[in-house]
């Protein structure tokens, strides 16, 4: 080890987190997940592994799926991140795949759950009629340990179909 | 006391150069540094304090390490391009399908969003499907270093296990190959305990075919059974100038028996060597019972 560890290496960043623009300081060292919990009080991002295994910590930067415990916050410099306090409308309506999770008991301790909303919001935007074997592909990189996943693709399923009908797609 | 400092990496120094000659100039100017591709998996490395660099140089931030091309009749592929990217490639797919095939059975969406092609070569996770495609494909792996660049066939790369025969301040800035000939078959299949792991045996298959239906042209590689991807010429060699029939595949399958394979937690050298016949003849199957390549335009 050198000597460059006395002084933490910090950087100035911008994150627009659900819409809101932040510029905050960060330690370089410290991952995205961490920083959207204890910088940002963003709490819904849960940490499982930490490892990019379990799924538990996924956001949308730019759109897309990541594992928020494998970026750095530095990484995410001028992103636009979606955690799962972002999905519902303004006016505080839920998103269908919220409703859709409640209906269908897809979850019990919602500790995974934040994660596989984020995940799902990718996967219907991009596939928006998926058949119930994509579903369950798509969902593979989340970890539940409560709901034998039975619920979870019957809401994925269900809320497809809530959201090609509000989008004003024709059902095939 | 101040707050409370949430962090799971190691105290390191952070480099986002915005051009290769940079990120090669800091790789050779600083001592115990790591390069950082897609993070999946220096990142766990880290948070799990596994690896300890003094400095940490981010390729993330050079648009020119990331693209998908074609140049005189070889397939070109930037080392920071993401694996999804690869995926979703129509150019790779015409003239390459095995490439999408394989990138199915790499981790999960939310990975390959971040996962690059380079950072998985340079990772060299003996299992890893990247490794054993672009070795079945016999690419050339495009590096550049304070001596300049150089080009080192795939054959050559892994040094040992996990580790590429390059230095550590040489970077990995494109991978290429000549793609097989229209019409040539493909396919990757694995035995993984759960999908998206790491598979214990992963088979890539190719095939080229003679106008009376002979094969002309065979490539079997096998991640999983050795340190870095195992070409089973054995096999190809069955499987070239005869028809690829039953008896063909199974004879050819079978070649696969003789190969030395490790041993770790996950399984012995005799499951291995099961799974690499099971899955040789698998693989063959698949390919035949899919539709042929496009030709490279």
């Amino acid at each position: 080890m050198t000597d460059n560890h006395e002084l933490p290496d910090t950087r100035s960043v911008v994150l627009v987190v659900n819409g809101e623009r932040r510029e905050i300081d960060v330690e370089t060292r410290m991952t995205l997940a961490d920083c959207l919990r204890h910088k940002l009080g963003k709490t819904g991002t849960h940490l499982g592994c930490e490892h990019g295994v379990c799924g538990a910590c996924t956001v949308l930067v730019n759109g897309h799926s990541a594992r928020s415990c494998l970026m750095l916050a530095v990484q995410a410099n001028d992103a636009e991140i979606t955690t799962v306090e972002g999905i519902a409308s303004g006016d505080g309506e839920w998103h269908p795949l919220q409703q859709a999770f409640h209906e269908h008991h897809a979850l019990q301790c919602g500790f995974c759950t934040a994660g596989i909303l984020t995940s799902m919001v990718e996967f219907l935007g991009e596939n928006p009629d998926p058949a119930e074997d994509e579903v369950r592909e798509a969902l593979s990189g989340n970890i539940c340990r409560c709901t034998g996943y039975q619920g979870i693709v019957r809401a994925v399923l269900d809320a497809a179909g809530r959201l090609r009908a509000r989008n004003g797609a024709i059902s095939p | 006391m101040g707050p409370p400092r949430v962090v799971k990496p190691p105290p390191f120094r952070y480099h986002d150069p915005g051009t290769l000659e940079e990120a090669v100039a800091l790789g050779a100017s600083l001592d115990n540094a790591k390069f950082l591709a897609g993070g999946q998996s220096l990142m766990p490395m880290l948070n799990m304090r596994y690896v300890l660099p003094d400095h940490v140089i981010d390729l993330n931030r050079i648009p020119d390490l990331s693209h998908i091309g074609e140049a005189a009749g070889r397939l070109v592929i930037g080392a920071m391009t993401r694996q999804r990217d690869i995926e979703r490639s129509d150019l790779l797919h015409r003239h390459c399908p095995l490439m999408r095939k394989a990138l199915m059975q790499v981790g999960h969406p939310q990975t390959r969003n971040r996962g690059t092609i380079g950072g998985s070569l340079c990772h060299l996770d003996p299992a890893a499907e990247l490794p054993a495609v672009l070795a079945a494909l016999d690419a050339t792996i495009h590096v550049a270093g304070p001596d300049g660049a150089r080009d080192i066939p795939m054959t050559g790369f892994p040094a040992f296990y996990m580790t590429p025969a390059i230095g550590h301040d040489e970077i990995v800035s494109a991978v290429s190959f000549t793609p097989w000939p229209a019409g040539h078959k493909s396919a990757f299949v694995e035995f993984a305990r759960r999908p998206g792991d790491f598979a214990i045996v992963g088979v890539a298959a190719l095939l080229d075919f003679g106008t009376d239906g002979t094969v002309n042209r065979a490539g079997i590689v096998l991640a999983g059974v050795g340190p870095a991807p195992v070409r089973c010429t054995a096999a190809e060699e069955r499987l070239t100038r005869r028809m690829p029939d039953p008896d063909g595949i199974r004879s050819a399958a079978l070649t696969c028996a003789d190969l030395e394979a490790m041993e770790d937690v996950h399984a012995s050298p005799s499951y291995r060597r099961h799974l690499a016949v099971e899955l040789t003849s698998r693989a063959l199957r698949s390919a035949l019972a899919g539709p042929g390549a496009g030709s490279l335009v």
